[in-house]
Parts: C-alpha cells; sequence; structure tokens
C-alpha cells in the first residue's frame, strides 16, 4: 500500500509539473486529490486496513497530501503570476507621449525674495524683524529724528503729504523706514537689533526712481556699539548677498538722524573693483568706479536718543549704529534689472523668470 | 556748487589733479558729483586777436574777411559770420590747430574762395555763457597773441560739489579751500576777509578796508540810509554801507569768466560783485541804486497778506503775512533774503550804490521759498541758516571789490542792525570718546590737528579738547559728537577702520511668529500657481466706482495724498483687488492667454479696528499711525489655474477652484475657512451675488471670494475672473502652527454611513451640515459632503446631497446597535430642516 502512494505520489508531481494552465492544473488536482481520488479512497479506508498498516499508510498518506497541495498552491501562484505577466506585457503605452503637467507653481515677486534673503542674513546676525505703518505722522518720519521744522533736511526728500485734519501735526507717507527706529525705541529698551523692511513713498518718478519704493532699515543701540561694528555688520550682510569675495567703503556723508554718518559701497562683483572687465573695457555695472553705492548709514544721533529717553536711551550710556537701503537696488543688481519700473509693472513675462 | 578749480587754488592748491580731489573729497564727506572741463579740452591754440580791418565778403552777403593781429607780427585772414564782428574789437582766435569744444579741429580752409586761417570765437562756441548773438568781444587790453586762458577759464577744470545742507561754509570758495587744506596738508592763504588774495590782479592795498572806518569827514553811510528791522526773529542782522562815484559798466574779464565758471551770467560790475562775494564767502548780497530809496528809509518787516513785489527775475510775487520783505517808502523794494525788488535795481545810470549783506531766519525763508516756488542762489543758502557774522566778511570783501573795480568811494561806517549774536559755548571733546564713538583710537594730538586744520580753535584741557567753533560751522557743530564726526571724516576712516561685529552675546534674532506664517500664506499661493504682484499702494480715485462701491461703503473714502504725482494715483487704496484685477488686465492685453495672481500688501483705510499684531496694522510706540494699514491677501485667476495636455483642456477655473486654493492656503496653516452668505442681499458690490459669499474662520468674517461681477470685469476688460481677498492677521490668528497639543489617537476602526438627503434648492450644504454634526453626538467623527444631484428622480426645486458620515469611539469598535440610532437622530434633526432621505 505505501509503495502505491509513493507511486501516485510521482505519477501526480509530474501531472501538476506538466500543467501549462490554471485548467490542467484544477484536472491534476481533482484527478489525485479530488473525492473520487484514489489517495483520498486510501485514507478514507485506512480504518479497514490491518492494524500494524494503518500507521505507516496513514502517515505516508497525509504527508504525501499535503505535498502534493502545497505543490499544487505554488504551481497556482506561478501561473497566476506569469498570466499576469503576459497580460501586463500587452497592455502597452506610448511611453515618449509629454507626461500630464501638474499645476504649475506660480513665482514669488523679486522684491519678496529679496527682502526674505536680507531678513535672513539679519536674523543670522541676531536681528529681529518689525513692521511699521506707512501713513505716518511728520514726528516719527522727521521731528524724532532730528529734523525740525524748518530744517532744510526736509528739503532732501520730495514728502508726500496726506489730506488730514485730525492730527495737530501733519501726516505723510514715510519717506524712509527710519520712524521705525522711534517706533522700536519707544516700544523697548536697549539692547535692540532691528530691521525693518517695508514700503516708502517719493515725489519722484523715473527709471531709477519710484514713487514708492522698499527700503530695509536697520538699527543696533547697546552698551558698545561702535562705527566699526556697522562696517562689520554690512560687510557681513553685503558677503552674504553679493559673495564672500567683496569688500564695503564708506564715505563720510550727512544725515540729519546719525552723526557720524555715512555712505556705503559695496566693491563690484562684475569687475571684482577694478573698474575694469577682462578684456579691458570699463565695466558698465559700477561705470569703471569699482563700487556700487548701496545706501546711507551711521551712528544713531544722540539728539535721537533724546526722543526716547523714557525708555532707557541714555547716550552717555548706549550707542547705536542705523542703516539703510533699497530693496529694489539690490535686487536689481542681483538680477541684472535695469528699469526700476519693472517691479511694479507686474508683467508675469517678467515675474514669471524668478522662481 | 560749482568750484573752479584755479578759483579755489588762490587759497589752497593742494596740487592734486582735479579727479584725485574729488576722490579725497568724496571719501572726507564731500560728494563731487563731476569735475567737468569748461570749453575745450586743451587751451592750445587758442589766442586774444586784434581785427585790424573787417571788409565785406566778394562773393558772401553774410561773410566778412577780417585781417586779425594774433601777435604774429603779419596779420592773419579770418573769414567770420558773425554780424558784429567790427574792426578795433579784441577777440578770441581759434588758430588751425585748436580744437573745438565738442571734437571739431579747426583746419585752415577756404570759403567761398577765400583762404580763412583760424576761426573767432563766441561765448558758446567757448562754453563760456550762452550768447551765440555774435562772437565774444574783450575789452582792450590783452596784447595779440597772449593765449587766451590767460584771460578766460578755458579748459578750467570745475568741480561739482554735492554738498550736504549742514556745510554751508562749502558755498563758498574759500570753505571749500579749508576743506582741500584739511584733506591735503597744503597751506591755506588768509581768508580774503583777512587781508588774503581778493581776484587776479587786485592790489592788496584795497584790502585795508578797516580804513574805511575811520571818520574823515567823508559822507558817512548812517547819514544816508536809515534800516529799521522790524522783525529781528526773521532778520536777525542787516549790514549796509552806501558807496558813491560808483562806475557801473561791465566787470574785469576775469571776474565775468570765474562768474561764468560757476555757473553765473555777468551782468554789471557791481551786480557782479555780490554775486562773486557769496560764491567766495557764502554770505549772499544785495546792491540798490541808493538813489532810488525814497528818503533813505529801508524797513525790514513781515510783508501784509497780498502784499505784491516785482522781482528782479522780471516777476511779481504776492507775499503772505508769514514772509519778511525789505520795503520802502513806497512798498515793497525786496523779498528779504530770496530776490531784491526791481524798483532800486542797479543800472547803467546808477552812481550810488548801497550793498546789503542780512542774516535771514532760514526755516523762515525755506517755507517761503515752498510757497512761491521760488530759490534763488542766495535762498538756497540762507534757508540752510547762515551765521550773522557772516555779513561783515562779505562787507569787507565787497569794498575792496567796489573801490578797484568800480572805483567807488565807501561811505564812512557800515550800518549794523543786529540782535544779540547767537550764543557760542566751547565744546569739550573727551578723552576716548573718539575711540567710543568709531571704535578706532585716534591719538589726541592727531585729533586737535585735524580740527584745527579745519578751522577750529583747540586747547588742550589734560587729555580733553576744548574746541571753540567758528561761526561758518556755528550751526553745524555743536555737540562732543560733532567733533567725532569732524575729526573722524579727516581721518582716513576707510582705510583705517576696521571692520568688527557688535558684542554682547544673547541676542536671539528672527521672524516673528506671525511673520513666519505670512510667509507659509505667501508660499502656498505660490505652491497653488499664482504669481506674486507687487502693486502701486496709492490707486485713482475712481476706482471706487469700478469696483461699484456706493457712498456708504468705508472703502469708498480712501487716505487722500495733499501732492499726488497725478491724479490716477492721488488715493491710498483700500482693497488690493483693484490693484490685482488692473495687473490681470495689462496681461492679458500684452498677450497671456490666462493669470493666477496674488498680492500680499496693506490696504489704508481712515480709521476702524487695528490688530491683531502689526499685520493687524497694530504696530509698536507710543503714539498710533494716523490710518489702519491691515495687511490682505487677494488672489485673482482669469482663465485656467490647471494645465491643459493632450490628455484633455482644463476648464476655466470657477469659484470651486479658487475655494479650493483658498482652503490649500487655510489648510497649510493647519486651520480652516468656511464660505457663507451672511446676509440676504450681495456679499460685495463687485462680486456675482449668486456665486460668492463671504470668508469665515472661527465663525469670524475675514473676506470675500466669488466671481467677479461681469459688469466689473468688464471695466477691465475681462471675460470673467474669480477672485478673494482676506485679512490676513485674522487668518494667521486662527492658525495653531507650533502651538498644538498631541492628542492620543483610537486603534479602533471607523464606521462609515453613506445617506442621500432631500432638502429644498435654496438649503446650503453648511446648513445639512450643521444639523448633522448637531445631532450626531461625540461618536460623530466627520461629515463629508461627496455628491450633490438635482434632476431626474428628484423633485422640483429640490436637491439631493450625499453625505458620508464618519463614526468612531476611542476605546471600541462600535457596533450597527449603537450606530443605528444615532443615524435615527440625525434623520430626525435633518427634518427638521425640510430634509429627508432619499428612497
Amino acid at each position: 500500500m505505501v509503495e502505491r502512494i509513493e507511486e501516485i505520489e510521482a505519477e501526480a508531481k509530474a501531472a501538476v509539473e506538466a500543467a501549462g494552465s490554471a485548467a490542467e492544473l484544477e484536472d491534476a488536482r481533482v484527478k489525485y486529490l479530488g473525492r473520487k481520488a484514489e489517495l483520498t479512497g486510501i485514507l478514507r479506508g485506512i480504518a479497514d486496513l490491518p492494524p500494524e498498516q494503518r500507521g505507516p499508510v496513514g502517515s505516508t498518506g497525509n504527508k504525501v497530501r499535503k505535498g502534493l497541495e502545497a505543490m499544487i498552491e505554488a504551481k497556482v501562484e506561478g501561473l497566476k503570476n506569469a498570466e499576469l505577466e503576459k497580460s501586463l506585457a500587452e497592455d502597452r503605452i506610448d511611453v515618449t507621449l509629454p507626461g500630464s503637467p501638474a499645476r504649475a507653481v506660480g513665482h514669488l515677486h523679486p522684491i519678496t525674495r529679496t527682502r526674505r534673503l536680507i531678513e535672513d542674513v539679519m536674523i543670522g546676525l541676531g536681528y529681529q524683524v518689525m513692521e511699521g505703518p506707512e501713513v505716518e505722522h511728520d514726528y516719527y518720519n522727521f521731528t524724532a529724528l532730528n529734523h525740525p521744522e524748518g530744517h532744510p533736511a526736509r528739503m532732501l526728500q520730495d514728502t508726500f503729504y496726506v489730506e488730514d485734519d485730525q492730527h495737530e501735526e501733519e501726516v505723510l507717507l514715510r519717506t524712509h523706514t527710519s520712524p521705525m527706529q522711534v517706533r522700536a525705541m519707544e516700544a523697548s529698551p536697549p539692547p535692540l537689533f532691528m530691521i525693518v523692511p517695508g514700503k516708502t513713498y517719493r515725489r519722484d518718478s523715473d527709471a531709477t526712481h519710484s514713487p514708492m519704493f522698499h527700503q530695509v532699515e536697520g538699527l543696533a543701540v547697546g552698551e558698545k556699539i561702535t562705527l566699526a561694528d556697522l562696517k562689520g555688520t554690512l560687510l557681513a550682510m553685503l558677503r552674504e548677498i553679493f559673495g564672500p569675495d567683496r569688500e564695503i567703503r564708506m564715505r563720510p556723508h550727512f544725515f540729519p538722524f546719525t552723526e557720524p554718518s555715512v555712505e556705503f559701497d559695496v566693491s563690484c562683483f562684475r569687475c571684482g573693483g577694478s573698474g575694469s572687465l577682462e578684456d579691458g573695457s570699463r565695466c558698465g555695472l559700477c561705470k569703471g568706479i569699482g563700487w556700487i553705492e548701496l545706501g546711507g548709514a551711521g551712528m544713531v544721533d544722540p539728539n535721537v536718543f533724546g526722543f526716547v529717553a523714557d525708555t532707557g536711551y541714555d547716550p552717555d550710556h548706549v550707542t547705536g549704529f542705523a542703516f539703510g537701503f533699497g530693496i529694489e537696488r539690490i535686487a536689481m543688481l542681483q538680477h541684472n534689472v535695469g528699469d526700476l519700473r519693472l517691479f511694479f509693472d507686474n508683467d508675469v513675462r517678467m515675474l514669471e523668470q524668478f522662481s | 556748487m560749482r568750484v573752479p578749480y584755479g578759483w579755489m587754488a588762490d587759497y589752497c592748491d593742494p596740487g592734486l589733479e582735479p579727479r584725485d580731489l574729488a576722490e579725497q573729497m568724496a571719501m572726507t564727506g564731500t560728494e563731487v558729483e563731476r569735475v567737468v572741463t569748461l570749453g575745450p579740452e586743451s587751451a592750445d591754440g587758442f589766442v586774444i586777436g586784434k581785427a585790424v580791418s573787417v571788409e565785406k565778403h566778394p562773393d558772401a552777403d553774410r561773410l566778412n574777411v577780417c585781417q586779425v593781429d594774433v601777435g604774429e607780427g603779419e596779420v592773419r585772414t579770418i573769414v567770420c559770420g558773425a554780424p558784429n564782428v567790427a574792426a578795433g574789437q579784441t577777440v578770441v582766435v581759434a588758430l588751425p590747430g585748436a580744437v573745438m569744444p565738442g571734437g571739431m579741429k579747426i583746419k585752415q580752409a577756404k570759403l567761398r574762395g577765400v583762404e580763412s586761417n583760424g576761426m573767432i570765437c563766441s561765448e558758446r562756441e567757448l562754453e563760456l555763457g550762452e550768447d551765440h548773438d555774435g562772437i565774444l568781444v574783450l575789452g582792450d587790453g590783452p596784447a595779440p597773441g597772449t593765449p587766451a586762458a590767460e584771460l578766460l577759464p578755458l579748459a578750467e577744470p570745475v568741480l561739482d560739489l554735492e554738498v550736504t545742507p549742514n556745510r554751508t561754509d562749502c558755498f563758498g570758495i574759500y570753505g571749500v579751500a579749508r576743506e582741500a587744506h584739511a584733506i591735503s596738508g597744503a597751506e591755506l592763504a588768509p581768508a580774503p576777509w583777512d587781508g588774503g588774495p581778493i581776484g587776479p590782479g587786485l592790489s592788496s592795498e584795497a584790502g585795508d578796508v578797516e580804513r574805511l572806518d575811520d571818520p574823515v569827514g567823508e559822507e558817512s553811510t548812517a547819514d544816508r540810509i536809515r534800516i529799521i528791522v522790524q522783525d529781528e526773529d526773521l532778520c536777525p542782522r542787516f549790514t549796509a554801507r552806501g558807496y558813491t562815484d560808483v562806475k557801473v559798466g561791465p566787470s574785469p574779464l576775469w571776474l565775468k569768466a570765474r562768474l561764468i565758471a560757476a555757473g553765473m551770467r555777468p551782468i554789471s560790475n557791481v551786480v557782479d560783485i555780490t554775486n562773486y562775494v557769496m560764491w567766495l564767502t557764502g554770505q549772499p548780497m544785495h546792491a540798490y541804486d541808493l538813489d532810488l530809496v525814497p528818503e533813505g528809509e529801508l524797513v525790514v518787516r513781515r510783508a501784509e497778506s497780498g502784499e505784491k513785489v516785482a522781482a528782479l527775475d522780471g516777476n511779481e510775487y504776492e507775499l503772505s503775512d508769514q514772509m519778511v520783505a525789505v520795503a520802502d517808502r513806497n512798498g515793497l523794494a525786496g523779498i528779504g533774503g530770496m530776490m531784491g525788488g526791481s524798483v532800486s535795481e542797479v543800472s547803467e545810470t546808477t552812481t550810488t550804490v548801497l550793498m546789503e549783506a542780512a542774516n535771514w531766519n532760514g526755516p523762515n525763508l525755506l517755507k517761503t521759498s515752498r510757497d512761491l516756488g521760488l530759490r534763488s542762489e542766495a535762498s538756497s543758502r540762507f534757508e540752510k541758516q547762515l551765521h550773522p557774522a557772516l555779513t561783515l566778511r562779505a562787507q569787507a570783501v565787497a569794498a575792496r571789490l567796489m573801490i578797484e573795480i568800480c572805483g567807488a568811494t565807501p561811505m564812512t561806517g557800515l550800518v549794523d542792525v543786529a540782535a544779540p549774536a547767537p550764543a557760542s559755548e566751547p565744546i569739550r571733546l573727551r578723552a576716548g570718546r573718539v575711540e567710543r564713538i568709531l571704535g578706532l583710537a585716534i591719538e589726541t594730538d592727531r585729533q586737535a590737528e585735524a580740527l584745527e586744520m579745519l578751522g577750529f580753535g583747540v586747547e588742550r584741557d589734560g587729555e580733553d579738547l576744548v574746541v571753540t567753533v567758528p561761526p561758518d560751522r556755528h550751526y553745524d557743530v555743536t555737540r562732543e559728537i560733532d567733533l567725532v564726526e569732524e575729526v573722524g571724516r579727516i581721518s582716513d576712516l576707510d582705510r583705517n577702520l576696521p571692520a568688527t561685529l557688535p558684542s554682547g552675546a544673547g541676542r536671539p534674532g528672527g521672524l516673528s511668529r506671525q511673520q513666519s506664517l505670512q510667509r507659509r500664506a505667501e508660499d502656498s499661493l505660490r505652491e497653488s500657481g499664482f504669481d506674486e504682484m507687487v502693486g502701486w499702494s496709492f490707486t485713482d480715485p475712481a476706482e471706487v466706482e469700478r469696483l461699484r462701491l456706493d457712498a456708504a461703503d468705508p472703502r469708498s473714502h480712501p487716505v487722500k495724498l495733499a501732492n499726488p504725482l497725478s491724479e490716477d494715483q492721488s488715493v491710498m487704496r483700500t482693497i488690493l483687488l483693484g490693484s490685482v484685477l488692473g495687473a490681470a488686465q495689462r496681461n492679458l492685453s500684452r498677450g497671456a492667454d490666462r493669470v493666477a495672481l496674488f498680492e500680499s500688501g496693506r490696504v489704508y483705510l481712515p480709521a476702524g479696528e487695528f490688530g491683531p499684531g502689526p499685520l493687524g496694522g497694530d504696530f509698536p510706540g507710543n503714539t498710533r499711525p494716523p490710518s489702519n494699514e491691515p495687511q490682505h491677501l487677494c488672489a485673482v485667476a482669469v482663465g485656467s489655474i490647471d494645465p491643459s495636455s493632450w490628455r484633455g483642456e482644463a476648464g476655466v477655473s470657477d469659484f470651486f477652484a479658487l475655494k479650493g486654493v483658498l482652503e490649500h492656503l487655510a489648510g497649510g496653516l493647519g486651520t480652516a475657512v468656511t464660505v457663507e452668505r451672511l446676509a440676504d442681499g450681495p456679499v460685495q458690490p463687485f462680486l456675482h451675488p449668486g456665486k460668492s459669499g463671504s470668508v469665515l474662520v472661527e465663525g469670524q468674517a475675514i473676506g470675500w471670494i466669488g466671481e467677479v461681477h461681469p459688469l466689473v470685469a468688464a471695466e477691465y476688460d475681462l471675460d470673467g475672473a474669480v477672485a478673494f481677498e482676506i485679512a490676513l492677521a485674522d487668518l494667521l490668528a486662527a492658525s495653531p502652527v507650533g502651538e498644538e497639543a498631541y492628542v492620543d489617537f483610537t486603534p479602533f476602526p471607523p464606521v462609515d454611513r453613506d445617506l442621500a438627503v432631500l432638502v429644498a434648492e435654496e438649503v446650503s450644504a453648511a446648513t445639512v451640515v450643521a444639523a448633522v454634526e448637531g445631532s450626531g453626538g461625540e461618536l460623530l467623527t466627520g461629515v463629508s459632503v461627496f455628491d450633490v444631484y438635482s434632476g431626474e428622480g428628484v423633485g422640483e426645486g429640490e436637491k439631493s446631497l450625499a453625505l458620508r458620515l464618519r463614526f468612531r469611539a476611542p476605546d471600541r469598535t462600535l457596533s450597527d446597535e449603537e450606530i443605528d440610532p444615532l443615524v435615527s437622530g440625525i434623520v430626525e434633526s435633518l427634518a427638521g430642516i425640510g430634509g429627508k432621505l432619499r428612497g
């Protein structure tokens, strides 16, 4: 009997192996493991066998049966996979057609990008970012910045005034971001390290002047702040923006709210500060000077501290520096934009060049 | 301020190329806008000639054939087209080889058959002046053949200085010379009012001005003129000196040449002297024909309102009672510090002159200048506030010139009406203060030296310096810090100053939470396919009408500019939509087939609630800003946001497309918005009344969304557009980003139940969802609308909403027995809003 079982096993294995389709495999399963199969019959008749045969027949039979079942199952899996592979291979697409376009990502305005870059650089140097009002009181834009009424420095900035009968002093559009120096110092005692990006306004309009433009103000006040610290701070910032080889130049100047005052330049990044290009021609970016004018700065004038004495700004104990420059100017230099007005034209053919 | 190099060199010749001096001046605080060479690049070939004879050209009516002596022994034949050429004239000849301004080289040439050996030049051809009516005719004297450059500023380098308003001293040549002295160390001559040179060829004897005040029985100024200053506050000092025997005529060539190089027109010797003195000392002057001052009296007073004055520029000005005038017995004779009057103008027949050097109130004059729209060389100096003492300097220099040039006899005594001079205290520069401010140590001796070269008086007191300030720096240098600046700017800061960073650790830099969320919001719109734009803050007042805002709407009452550049930029915007629609219009008209634009910017409202935070218009500082400036976020889409491809055309982006963008924006901030119709009427007058809603976050309205009203779209030449605008700070305030608290999630699976509910057409999805949420109990964790249907099988005026309800318990798997009664409760609640289950 055991031999017969082993014969059946060999026969069945051969049949399973030979099966080339799910149907043939099912036939083999019915033939060798089905209800009417010989092996099934043998196992069902075990009880009728002599006792000494029951054990060997039962264990061999069951083992063979389990083995065949596993074999069939594996074969089913294999056949399925083969059929799947076959059908997948037939399901062809033209992979050379264009892909479905994703929704195109939009673009941040170049002024926003440059503003964020400057913010991030200054944050790294320990500065907070603050915002202030654009429609402002004369007091903050001029008086508290040491431009008393009738001071000729007020003439330096062509100011937009606002029709207003609610306030004693004139109301205007801020001509610089500097009013926030005073507001910030009113709001918090020293030490203070902050920058103010934002819109500013002057009554002027041509390729290099826009009646609306953006500035960044910087203010650092503490116990031991010097003009040399201003130089180091501006140098660090300019190197982050324009590259590690840049140098800074400070020229004495006059602003009513800083003393001493300077204007600052960065060495030209196109000609490396030499003023001429490799072919010997004059550098067009710096106009052969080697330096690019960027902004104004200086040590906070003690008179300005006088307006915020209540919050602890005593010029005998604290000193500070302030600086300001145009965001558009930086963006124009970064991206070779020739006309300031392009920034406010908002032509998507311009905007979409800045990803 | 134009500074002819040669004039400055009378007092200090730094021995530098003009360009190098310009560079050094820029590095010490005085920007040089440019260095121009006046006239031809080189003076070679320009000589003085004398016209010996002048005859008509035989073959040309307009040409003359001149025989000109240019000092060569033989005369030269020169053909000249000028109508005024005549025999005997002293002229400037450009010989062959000379190069004219602009590059034309003079050659021998035949003109209509006559050989011409040079050119007789006009003022304009030499760039000495405007006159081109004829050739420049010089006064007799210079010998033929004399290089013209000895008489005229040919090829004269002129530095055009951008003098900062604090440096009134540099509005005078002598002040600039002192700057050059401090920069270069080159010697500085005494001041022209202090015995120094006054002009080429003038005897220094004429400088003995003090002699003028010896009473020698001659006529005295005080006998001839009475000066009454009624308003000392506006005219702190008025000095005057009379001159008799004045011979009015043209100025000598050197004086004319210097004025031309400085950018002024020579007029007559007396007037030229006033201008020359102003340019040299920084103190303006005015000359009166004293015989035309009735009864010898001048009164300085505030004008009466509406009082008129005929000024020297030929215009009549109407003054206000805030302005100061000089009046004679008959009326106004000048605008104080601004411009003289024509009534007592010096003319060819003048023989008696009164020279005024006065001091005026700067702020008042600045205002007068602004109000009259008039600015003169004099007022541009006075408005910066000059020191009263400068008047005496000017009078001293003028006296020397009047004697020498006009042959005048000065009257004795100066009439000097002066308020008390401004107090002047020495300033102490403490040891170590320079280093404390600059971060660079400069030896005390070096500090003292720098200050002395700049004209300050310096005394040592231990390690401190005690400094006295000269009058022409009186208003600029008033404090220790100003001395620090003076020392610093002369100490080659650019080379010597180290670059350090502020000391003191522990400063946290960073963006505020609001600022970083703002970036996130803007980035979200960028990711959704929108391009950011920056619109003008000012707009056209008619925008209000284009957007159909009525007078009751606060947005119809913008902040107005008092002095706009143009009408269409005359008010501050109260809404961003107009800017963004305008940009969309421009782009489409330029060929774009679709646009998706957004702006993150402020609107300006006359009043209203502030806050929260700076983005809500709540800024730091003691005084509230005059207007309310909340940051808004506005997005507009025209056409499709989504791309088309070979697989299909993307449809026009509609309300729901844009609402998806808004929901994505809110979702990115960890919050959610709802859109509702809060009232029966239109949501906004500029939106489609049926396809628009208010945007709410946590129940608070923060803006609107909708299709732009077709009539408004048409105003911007748009076929249609969808838009939203929200108050950014309000949205960000609802964001939990960074403040989220973790809640345990349940491992037990949810159970979903779908319901199809029939409701009346006008019942909103939000109402249905709210009814479900209100009755579902704690186990109901979500409701979503996944289909909306109306049409066949649904009654007229009804719609069917397919809802998916999700139930979940934190501690167990829910059974049907638990959920069924909940669903029944929900159905009951839906019945309350007229809803019934669909079959």
